[in-house]
């Protein structure tokens, strides 16, 4: 699938774009540069070429439609058990500042049964309108009645940008929203951005397994969709003395025709809510077996945090695959993160390198762990951790 | 029961260095390999095949070489698979790679059960699953982590799961015909044997073009029917300054430097 092209004039063979391509769909044979079927017009050549010879197709045809009835910004506030959860108010707080750079008001959309106070408290977080739809049929999460109401109210009131959290519930309500409107979403930015001479959101994302970060763009479709990752942005004040405007919308739900049923809910919540905790104190191989998972948890104790652990650890079996940390496991953004006894592979990196604070404890001075880290020692573990267990307890006391 | 499994083949990002003087992809020779979660959707159809009969088809998008993914779970066990291979599905978005592979499910026929992976680990988007069941109006469930119970009678039929939400466990039920999305911890998957490999390497793999997608709007295709555009790529900064590492000659005397300066960072 050759898409990029090649301008044999302009290009020297030199072969920059080469080593750019995330694909390996470029090629030199002789100094003379091919696209192989590998190209998924990413465009990540484009801007590495020195004499600008590689070009996509224009694929804009037509004249751009009109968007300018597409107008203010949207998030939608999730909610589980009755109570907001804090990535939608992280969510408010970017979708205020969107706002104010639009010149554009912001709305909350609120769905849930009794959600009075969460429709207020969204106006305490910034929002000058909520949607408010109140049904017994959207007590629990589920997607199709959820994403019938979203779908609805978007083509009545044609918001420009709508951000969802990237929690489970918030990637696969985003996914059906936006096949059904057909417009563009990104998900899991990490920045969010409005370019000052188009207007366009620019969202930027992690992908490769954190190896490399793409700006992406929804030039022709409305709204513009995002979710974002949990913690990537701070939590906004709240301000009880906003004033907003609530309205609530009947949604049309026809029990009979929503196919779906939550039969049950076990919370694991205490244990490993990874993606809450402030401070996670992580395990790897190093540990040696599940025992050294007591002394991680006596330290994630002391600390008010939570127990993680690398992939190696979850598959010999020494700890449930719920602490897994990494690009199959988990994306964790805590303000503290401890790991011990893990080497720092890519794809652990990927799942936590944005930790505020990162300390590495391995034996292996050149462990690729130390390479992220802020604080480092390379020693044993086993001793290292009841050390450090003993003298938080005292300090914290 | 007609299961039908679509996988992708992503470049294995265990293997993708960054060259250090540019700040770029290494690509050369990273191996594709399937998308790891895709493989615990295949073992999830076969398991349900062994169960209930039927017949388990493969599905990938890709460029030609996708079907070293096809041959993977032609190997493990599937009874046939498609590629969906043609200019025109090139630089496909989410949007379009749903629209896409939910026309070539059409072409395909009646089916009880779709099994995506819950995201590609190129993309890491998990919205192709998604994307597929909104296509085709069937109920999608995401992040399954077990399936409880399959009823195929009476027809339509039921089908029970567990899936794992950021707060815990739900067991969800729904009707037939339906889409999920099965996450690492629903199965292992098997391995195939040389007898396998060689049977699936003799098996033909039909590649369907846009011309072989009854009613695909020309439209809404690859690059020009796909909402999003990557504008630019570039390498994650650096998480800026370097490591601070502690002496570490007596495990008590580094403890304590380390908590004094993890209390000075005010985060506790
Ligand atoms: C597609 C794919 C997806 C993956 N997804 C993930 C993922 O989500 N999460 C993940 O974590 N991994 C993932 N991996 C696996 C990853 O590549 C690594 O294999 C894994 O992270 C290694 O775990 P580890 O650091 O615990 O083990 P190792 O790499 O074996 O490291 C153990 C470390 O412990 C140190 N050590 C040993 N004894 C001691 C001691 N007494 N004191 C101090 N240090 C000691 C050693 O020096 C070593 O550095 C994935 C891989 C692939 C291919
Ligand atoms: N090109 C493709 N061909 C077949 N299946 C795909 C393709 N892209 C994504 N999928 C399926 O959709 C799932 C989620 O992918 P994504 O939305 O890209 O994270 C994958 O695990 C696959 O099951």
């Amino acid at each position: 699938m050759a898409i990029v092209s090649v301008n044999g004039e302009t290009c020297i063979g030199c072969g920059a774009c080469v080593d750019a391509c995330p694909f390996g769909a470029l090629v030199l044979v002789d100094d003379v540069l091919t696209v192989t079927d590998k190209c998924t017009a990413c465009g990540a050549c484009l801007e590495i070429c020195p004499l600008m010879a590689l070009s996509l197709p224009e694929t804009v045809k037509g004249p751009a439609p009109d968007l300018s009835e597409y107008q203010g910004v949207w998030v939608w506030v999730e909610q589980f058990g009755g109570k907001a959860q804090s990535i939608s108010w992280e969510m408010m707080g970017q979708g205020r500042r969107l706002a104010d750079r639009r010149k554009a008001a912001l709305t909350a959309c609120v769905l849930g049964h009794d959600v009075g106070r969460i429709a207020r408290q969204a106006v305490d977080y910034g929002a000058d309108r909520v949607f408010r739809a109140d049904h017994p049929g959207l007590a629990v999460y589920r997607t199709a009645p959820y994403a019938a109401v979203l779908v609805d109210l978007v083509r009545r009131f044609k918001p420009e940008i709508f951000l969802l959290g990237a929690s489970l519930r918030g990637r696969d309500l985003a996914g059906s929203v936006a096949t059904e409107l057909y417009t563009g979403l990104t998900a899991d930015c990490t920045g969010l951005e409005i370019d000052p001479e188009s207007g366009l959101l620019r969202q930027t994302r992690p992908a490769f397994g954190g190896n490399i970060l793409a700006t992406i763009i929804c030039p022709r479709h409305r709204p513009q969709m995002s979710t974002v990752r949990h913690r990537v942005f701070e939590m906004p004040p709240a301000d009880p003395a906003r004033q907003g405007q609530i309205i609530d919308v009947e949604p049309q739900l026809d029990e009979a025709r929503i196919a779906t049923r939550v039969l049950n809910f076990v919370r694991e919540y205490t244990e490993v809510n990874l993606t809450e905790a402030r401070v996670i104190v992580s395990g790897g191989r190093g540990l040696g077996g599940p025992k050294g998972f007591e002394m991680l948890r006596e330290l994630a104790g002391v600390l008010g945090g939570t127990v993680g652990a690398s992939r190696a650890a979850v598959d010999a079996g020494w700890i449930p695959y719920e602490h897994q940390v990494g690009q199959t496991g988990r994306t964790v953004r805590p303000d503290l993160y401890i790991a011990c006894g893990i080497s720092g592979a890519v794809q652990h990196l990927a799942g936590m390198n944005t930790a505020r604070i990162i300390v590495a404890i391995n034996k292996d001075p050149a462990a690729p762990i130390f390479g992220v880290a802020d604080y480092g020692i390379a020693g044993d573990l086993f001793q290292i951790v009841p050390a450090l267990t003993a003298q938080f307890r005292a300090r914290l006391k | 029961m007609k299961i039908i499994v679509c996988i992708k083949q992503v470049p294995d990002t265990a293997e993708v260095k960054i060259n250090p003087e540019t700040g770029t992809l290494m690509r050369e020779g990273v191996p594709g390999i399937v998308n790891p979660f895709d493989t615990f959707a295949v073992e999830e159809a076969l398991c349900l095949k062994e169960k209930f009969g039927g017949r388990v088809t493969v599905l990938t998008m890709g460029p030609q070489q996708a079907v070293e993914a096809l041959k993977e779970a032609l190997a493990m066990g599937a009874d046939e698979a498609v590629l969906l291979s043609d200019r025109a599905f090139a630089g496909s978005d989410t949007w379009a790679t749903a629209y896409t592979l939910a026309l070539a499910i059409r072409k395909l026929g009646a089916f009880d059960i779709i099994l995506c992976g819950k995201q590609a680990i190129d993309g890491d988007t998990g919205q192709v699953g998604p994307g597929i069941a909104v296509q085709l109006a069937v109920p999608a469930l995401t992040y399954v982590s077990r399936i409880n119970r399959v009823e195929p009678d009476p027809a339509p039929g039921t089908i029970e799961v567990e899936r794992v939400l950021d707060e815990g466990r739900e067991t969800l039920q729904t009707g037939l015909p339906v889409l999920l999305t099965v996450v690492k911890d629903i199965n292992m998957p098997r391995l195939a044997t040389i007898i396998d490999i060689r049977r699936a390497v003799r098996m033909k793999i039909p590649t369907w073009t846009a011309a072989d997608l009854a009613g695909a709007d020309p439209e809404k295709l690859g690059l020009e029917g796909s909402p999003t555009r990557v504008i630019t790529i570039c390498s994650p900064p650096g998480r800026g300054g370097t490591v601070d590492m502690i002496p570490a000659e007596r495990a008590d005397e580094a403890a304590s430097v380390l908590v004094e300066k993890i209390l000075a960072e005010k985060i506790l």
